[in-house]
C-alpha cells in the first residue's frame, strides 16, 4: 500500500536530491509521519500514551508504598501498595504448604524450570535427557510429598500456590503427550473402529469447555469408581487435565503427520519396514519435529488453562492469590495481587511462546536447505 | 460380520467387569485408621483451618466425636474442605465418611440426593445482613434490592420463596465461592448478604471490614436445621453418627461435661451407668467400645461446650443458644433415650 | 485373559483364510477387536459402578426435574422468568444467556481483533509496537485472570448506586452497572423489523439480477450502494411513517436501584470485555498471518488488469486473505464460545453457572454434567458445520 510510493517514474530529470536515509529525523519521517494519516494517528497516540502512562507509573512506583507498608498505611491513599505482595508473597506462592518447609516448594520450582530451560536446547534432546526428566520428577515427588530422607509428610491438600500450576501443567503434558500420540496416530489409521473412537474422542473433548471436564472430575468421577475407591481430588484434577491435554496435543500432532510426504511412508513401506518401525524411525521424529511450535502453543494455553481449577476448588497461583484478598485486611488490593500474579504467569507463558517461534524459524531453516 | 464380533467381545466383557462388594464403612474406617470428614472450607465458627492448617468449629468438633467413639483418639480425623457443590457427590461416592458441612436438612436431601441425616446440630434460620447505612430495619423493606447469595444451597432457594410470598421483586447476584459472595457484598455490589443467621455472625465477625457498619435484619425466614449426613445403605454407620450427636447432647442433659465426666463413671444412677458403659451393652449394639460415649465426653466434650466453644458467646460471632438450648431450658436440643 | 480368549474367538472370522497374525488384515481386524474390547470394557467398568452406587446410595436418575419447579431466582434474562418457572425454562435462560454473550462476544471480537491486527502491520511504528504489545500482554495472561480483573475494576472502582457517575443526561454508571434511557415501547419497533427483512431479500434478488445483466451486457450494477440505500432506507421510511416516535424510558433511581431504561449488569460486562479483549488478540495473529499470507504480487496483478483499489481488495485481495483466515478464525470463536464457561467464577448467570445450581439443588450431578457437555457440543458442533460449508464456498474461488 504505503510501499507503492517508492516507485518512482525511471529517467525523470532535476530529481530533488535524495532524503535524508539516516538518522533520528529520517526514522522519524519514515517511520511515525510518512503520510499524512499517519501523522495523526502518530500524534493522537502520543496524546493517548501520553495520558495515560505517566498516572500508571505514579502509581506503579512514585506514590506507591513500600514493601513494608501496612494495610492501614495503604488505605489513606497513594499508589499501589507493595506492602500487600510482601506480607502475602509466601502464601501467594506456596500456598498453605507448612510455613517451615516452604523452601521444599521453592526447590520445586526451581527444579522445573532448570528442566524447562534445558529442555529448551537441542543439545539436550537425546534419550537420556528422558531420565534427567525422570529423576528431576522424582525428586520433586520427594520434596512435595515428603515422608522420606527425614522430610515431614506433607498431604497434597496442602499444596498450592506456583508450584500446583507448574506440578498439574507439566506433569499432565507428560502422562498426556504419549496418550496423544496413540490419538494422532489412531485418527489416522486405516482401521475404521480405531479411528472412529480417535475421532469421536478427540472431537469429544475439543467441543465441550474445560470447565465441564473439571466438573466431571470434581462432582461426576468420584460416582465411577467401585464402592469404596476413592481418589483424591488433585488427583481428579489431574487426570482431566490429562484428558484434555491429549486431544489439544493430538491434534498437534496430526498436523505434523500430515505435513510428512506421502513418499516417506512409500519409502519406509519399501524398506520393509513395519507400522511401528515404520512410525517410531521414521514418520514420528520427523512429525514430531515439526509439529514442536504447535505443541509448545498448546502448553501455553494449557499453562494459562490450570487457573481454572479454582473453580473446583484447589488453590493454584490464581486461586492463592484470590485467598490471599478474600483477607479481611488487604481486602480490595486486587490491581496489586492481579499485577503481581499476572506478570508471573506472563513470564512463563512471554518466554516459551518467543522460543515456539524461534523454534519455529529454525526449524523452517533446516527444511529449506 | 464384524458387528457380531464386537457382539462377542462385549459379552466377554460383560463376565469380567463384576462390581466388588462394598464393605461395611466402619470396617473400612477402622482399617483405614482415620474417618475423612467433609466440612466447610471457610466458616468462622463452623469449619474453617487457622494458618496453621488446624481445623476448628462446631462441625468439625463433630467430626472429632465421631473419631473419638471410634478410636478414642480425636485427631485420627482427616478434613476435607468441600464447595456447596462438591459436598453431596464427596458422600455420595464415598470420598468422605461423614458429611459435616452446616447442610440443611431437607426431604429432597434425604431421599433423591441419597443421604442420611444425624440428628440436628445446630437449629438455625436464613436471615439478611444490610449495611446500616441504607437505615433498613426490616427484611419487609427489600424490595427491589439487589442480594448476594451463594449458589446450590436452600438459601438460595428460600430466597426466592420469600421475596414471592411477599410480593416483592429482587435481583439475585448468584455466586458459586462464599468467599466471593462476601467479597461481592463488602464491596457494595450488593444491597442484602443472605445466608443462615449463623453465618451471617460469623461473617460480620470475621470478614466484614467495621463490624459495626452491618446489621442483620430480625426476620428470620425460614427453618435451617444443620445436621451431619452419611450415605444411604450403610445403617450400621448411620447409627453411630447418629448415637454421637445424641451422646453429646444427652451429657449435657445429665449435666456431664469434659472436666467431671469421670466423677460420673460411678454414679448410682442407672441411666448414667448405662449411658457411660459402666453397666455394659449399649456400645456393644452400636459396634463401639462400650465407653465409647464417655470417651466423646471426655475429648471433645458435651453440646453445651460444644457450642460455647466455637459459636457461643465468647467467641467472635456471639450466638445466643436460643433454640439450640436443650429443651428442659426452652430449647429444642433433645436426645432420644439411652437404653 | 479376556482379551486372550477374545483373539482366538475373533481372528479366524475374516474370511475364513488360515489365520495368521503375520497377515496385515487378520492383524488389522485382531488390533481393532482389542481396542474397541478395552473401550468397551472400560466403559461398561465405569458404568456398571456409576449404577451400582446409584441404586447402592438410593440417588435419583434421569431428567424429570426439568418439569420441577426451579424456586430460584436468575439475576439477568432474555426471557420472562421467574423461581415459578421450571428448571427446563432455567437452563434455557442460561443457554440464552451464553448465546449472548458468545454473538456479541464474536461481533465485538472480530471487530477489535481485525483493527489490531491491521493495526500491526501498519507502516506508522509507533501504532505497530503499541499494537503488538497489546497483544503480547493479553494473550499470555490466563483469561479467568483478566477476568477477575474486568470483575474488581467495576465493583471496586465505580461509585456506589446513589453515587452513580452521571455523564449524559440519563446515563448513570455504578458498582451496579451501566444504565442508558431505552426506547419505549411501539409497535413502530416491530414495523422497522419486518422492513429490514424485506430489505434483505430485497438485496438478495437485486444482487442476483445485478449479476446476470453483469453477465448479459458487461455493465456493472452498483451493487453494494443500493443495497445498502436499501437496508438503511425501507426501515427509515416504516420509522417516519410510523410518526418517527422518541419517548424514551428514562432510568430513574427508586428505592435500592435504578428503574427503567436498559442496563448492562457488571457481570455482563465484565465477561464480555474480558472474552472480547482476550479472543480480540488471537484474532489480530489470525488477521495479520491472512493478510500477509496474499502475495504482494497479486495486487500488483489485479492493477495490471486495470482494476482499481476498491474491486483489487474484494475481488482479489479478500477471498485469498479469507481462504486463509477462516479455518483459525472458526475455531476462536469456538474458543471464545467455550470460555463464556468462565462466567461461572464472576456470577453471570450462563447455562454451567445454572446448570450448576440445578445439580445442587437435586443432587443429580450427572445429568447436571451431561447437559452442560451437551448444549456445548452442539453448539460447537454447530459453528464447525456453518463454518465449514462457508470454507468451503470461498475456497471454490480457487481453480
Amino acid at each position: 500500500m504505503a510501499t507503492t510510493d517508492n516507485a518512482q517514474p525511471v529517467g525523470l530529470p532535476d530529481e530533488r536530491p535524495p532524503a535524508n536515509t539516516v538518522g533520528p529525523v529520517a526514522w522519524l519521517r519514515n517511520n511515525l509521519f510518512n503520510t499524512w494519516y499517519n501523522a495523526i494517528l502518530t500524534v493522537l497516540v502520543l496524546a493517548l500514551l501520553g495520558s495515560a502512562i505517566p498516572p500508571f507509573l505514579d502509581w506503579l512506583l512514585i506514590k506507591a508504598h513500600g514493601l513494608d507498608a501496612t494495610s492501614q498505611e495503604c488505605r489513606q491513599g497513594g499508589g499501589a501498595c507493595w506492602g500487600f505482595v510482601n506480607e502475602k508473597l509466601r502464601f501467594i506462592m506456596f500456598g498453605t504448604f507448612p510455613y517451615d518447609e516452604q523452601w521444599r516448594p521453592f526447590a520445586t520450582i526451581a527444579i522445573f524450570i532448570a528442566l524447562l530451560l534445558a529442555s529448551c536446547d537441542r543439545r539436550f534432546w537425546k534419550p537420556w535427557f528422558g531420565l534427567v526428566w525422570a529423576a528431576g520428577l522424582a525428586a520433586v515427588a520427594i520434596l512435595m510429598w515428603g515422608g522420606v530422607l527425614g522430610l515431614t509428610y506433607v498431604e497434597n491438600t496442602l499444596w498450592g500456590g506456583l508450584p500446583l500450576t507448574i506440578i498439574l501443567s507439566v506433569i499432565g503434558l507428560a502422562v498426556a503427550f504419549p496418550a496423544a500420540i496413540l490419538l494422532a496416530l489412531g485418527r489416522r489409521s486405516n482401521m475404521p473402529a480405531v479411528k472412529v473412537l480417535c475421532v469421536t474422542y478427540i472431537e469429544l473433548i475439543r467441543g465441550v469447555p474445560l470447565i465441564s471436564l473439571l466438573f466431571m472430575a470434581s462432582v461426576m468421577f468420584p460416582l465411577f469408581l467401585p464402592n469404596g475407591v476413592s481418589v483424591d481430588k488433585l488427583l481428579r484434577a489431574q487426570v482431566a487435565f490429562i484428558m484434555f491435554a491429549a486431544a489439544y496435543m493430538a491434534e498437534a500432532i496430526r498436523g505434523g503427520l500430515q505435513a510428512i510426504p506421502k513418499g516417506q511412508y512409500e519409502a519406509a513401506d519399501g524398506l520393509g519396514l513395519g507400522y511401528w518401525q515404520k512410525m517410531r524411525k521414521i514418520i514420528l521424529p520427523q512429525a514430531l519435529a515439526v509439529a514442536i511450535p504447535p505443541l509448545v502453543n498448546t502448553f501455553i494455553s494449557f499453562f494459562k488453562d490450570t487457573s481454572l481449577v479454582i473453580i473446583i476448588g484447589l488453590y493454584d497461583l490464581l486461586g492463592t492469590a484470590k485467598a490471599a484478598l478474600s483477607d479481611p485486611a488487604w481486602r480490595g488490593f486486587y490491581r496489586e495481587a492481579y499485577l503481581f500474579i499476572g506478570v508471573i504467569y506472563w513470564i512463563f507463558c512471554y518466554s516459551m511462546s518467543k522460543y515456539s517461534q524461534k523454534l519455529e524459524r529454525d526449524l523452517n531453516r533446516s527444511h529449506r536447505r | 460380520m464384524k458387528s457380531g464380533i464386537l457382539a462377542a467381545a462385549a459379552a466377554a466383557v460383560v463376565v469380567t467387569a463384576t462390581a466388588g462388594a462394598g464393605a461395611a464403612t466402619l470396617d473400612t474406617v477402622k482399617q483405614r485408621g482415620f474417618v475423612q470428614c467433609g466440612v466447610n472450607a471457610g466458616l468462622p465458627g463452623f469449619g474453617n483451618p487457622d494458618s496453621a492448617g488446624n481445623w476448628t468449629g462446631l462441625d468439625v468438633d463433630y467430626c472429632r466425636a465421631v473419631a473419638v467413639a471410634i478410636f478414642n483418639d480425636p485427631n485420627k480425623v482427616k478434613f476435607t474442605p468441600l464447595s456447596a457443590q462438591q459436598r453431596f457427590p464427596a458422600i455420595q461416592s464415598g470420598e468422605v465418611d461423614l458429611l459435616s458441612r452446616n447442610t440443611t436438612v431437607t426431604l429432597t436431601r434425604d431421599t433423591s440426593v441419597g443421604l442420611n441425616f444425624a440428628p440436628v446440630t445446630y437449629y438455625d434460620g436464613q436471615g439478611f445482613m444490610v449495611n446500616k447505612k441504607l437505615g433498613v430495619k426490616s427484611a419487609k423493606e427489600l424490595n427491589g434490592a439487589t442480594v448476594c447469595v451463594q449458589s446450590g444451597t436452600t438459601t438460595e432457594l428460600n430466597l426466592a420463596d420469600y421475596f414471592r410470598a411477599n410480593n416483592m421483586s429482587y435481583n439475585p447476584v448468584v455466586i458459586e465461592s462464599n468467599d466471593e459472595v462476601n467479597a461481592a457484598y463488602f464491596a457494595g455490589r450488593c444491597d442484602v448478604l443472605t445466608t443462615d443467621v449463623s453465618g451471617l455472625a460469623g461473617t460480620r465477625a470475621g470478614v466484614a471490614p467495621v463490624p459495626d457498619d452491618h446489621v442483620i435484619l430480625p426476620e428470620v425466614i425460614s427453618k435451617e436445621p444443620l445436621a451431619p449426613a452419611v450415605r444411604h445403605g450403610d445403617d450400621q454407620w448411620f447409627d453411630i453418627v447418629k448415637w454421637t450427636v445424641n451422646a453429646t447432647i444427652q451429657a449435657e442433659e445429665f449435666g456431664i461435661t469434659s472436666k467431671n465426666a469421670d466423677e460420673f463413671v460411678n454414679s448410682k444412677n442407672p441411666d448414667i451407668q448405662r449411658f457411660l458403659g459402666t453397666s455394659p451393652g449399649l456400645g456393644k449394639a452400636l459396634g463401639l467400645d462400650e465407653k465409647y460415649a464417655l470417651n466423646v465426653i471426655k475429648k471433645v466434650g458435651n453440646y453445651g461446650e460444644i457450642f460455647d466453644r466455637n459459636v457461643g458467646p465468647g467467641t467472635p460471632l456471639k450466638l445466643e443458644r436460643g433454640l439450640n438450648a436443650l429443651w428442659t431450658k426452652g430449647g429444642l436440643q433433645y436426645s432420644a433415650p439411652f437404653r | 485373559m479376556a482379551t486372550e480368549t477374545r483373539t482366538t474367538q475373533g481372528a479366524p472370522a475374516p474370511g475364513g483364510v488360515s489365520f495368521s497374525l503375520s497377515d496385515p488384515t487378520v492383524r488389522a481386524v485382531v488390533y481393532q477387536i482389542l481396542v474397541v474390547g478395552a473401550v468397551v470394557l472400560v466403559g461398561w467398568f465405569l458404568i456398571s459402578n456409576t449404577l451400582d452406587n446409584l441404586a447402592r446410595r438410593s440417588i435419583a436418575t434421569g431428567y424429570h426435574f426439568l418439569e420441577r419447579e426451579a424456586s430460584f431466582g436468575i439475576g439477568e434474562s432474555m426471557i420472562d422468568y421467574s423461581p415459578k418457572d421450571s428448571y427446563g425454562r432455567a437452563f434455557l435462560v442460561g443457554v440464552l444467556n451464553t448465546l449472548k454473550v458468545s454473538i456479541i462476544g464474536i461481533i465485538l471480537a472480530t471487530i477489535l481483533g481485525t483493527l489490531v491486527g491491521v493495526a500491526r502491520l501498519s507502516s506508522n511504528w509507533l501504532i505497530a509496537k503499541l499494537a503488538s504489545t497489546f497483544v503480547e500482554i493479553v494473550r499470555n495472561v490466563p483469561p479467568l485472570l483478566q477476568l477477575f480483573f474486568w470483575y474488581a475494576l467495576v465493583s471496586d472502582s465505580l461509585p456506589p448506586v446513589r453515587n452513580a457517575l452521571n455523564p449524559l443526561p440519563g446515563v448513570f454508571l455504578s458498582q451496579r452497572g451501566l444504565w442508558v434511557p431505552s426506547l419505549s415501547a411501539s409497535p413502530v419497533w416491530a414495523t422497522m423489523g419486518i422492513a429490514f427483512a424485506v430489505a434483505v431479500i430485497l438485496t438478495i434478488f437485486l444482487n442476483r439480477w445485478a449479476k446476470d445483466r453483469q453477465a448479459r451486457t458487461g455493465q456493472i450494477f452498483p451493487t453494494a450502494r443500493a443495497a445498502l440505500g436499501l437496508l438503511i432506507g425501507l426501515p427509515l421510511i416504516a420509522y417516519v411513517a410510523g410518526g418517527a416516535p422518541t419517548a424514551l424510558d428514562m432510568p430513574r433511581l427508586a428505592g435500592f436501584n435504578f428503574v427503567g431504561g436498559m442496563a448492562l449488569s457488571p457481570e455482563f460486562f465484565a465477561i464480555l470485555t474480558g472474552l472480547t479483549v482476550y479472543t480480540s488478540a488471537f484474532i489480530a495473529e489470525v488477521v495479520r498471518s491472512g493478510i500477509v499470507a496474499v502475495n504482494w504480487g497479486q495486487t500488483e496483478a489485479a492493477r495490471a488488469l486495470g482494476l482499481p483499489s476498491g474491486p483489487t481488495l474484494r475481488l482479489v485481495i479478500l477471498p485469498q486473505a479469507l481462504r486463509v483466515i477462516v479455518p483459525p478464525l472458526t475455531s476462536q470463536y469456538l474458543n471464545l464460545t467455550k470460555n463464556s464457561s468462565l462466567a461461572l467464577a464472576i456470577g453471570y448467570p450462563d447455562l454451567v453457572s445454572i446448570a450448576n445450581t440445578t445439580l445442587n439443588q437435586t443432587g443429580q450431578a450427572i445429568e447436571g454434567v451431561t447437559m452442560i457437555m451437551g448444549t456445548y457440543l452442539t453448539i460447537s458442533l454447530s459453528i464447525s458445520i456453518f463454518m465449514n460449508w462457508y470454507n468451503k464456498r470461498i475456497a471454490l474461488v480457487e481453480r
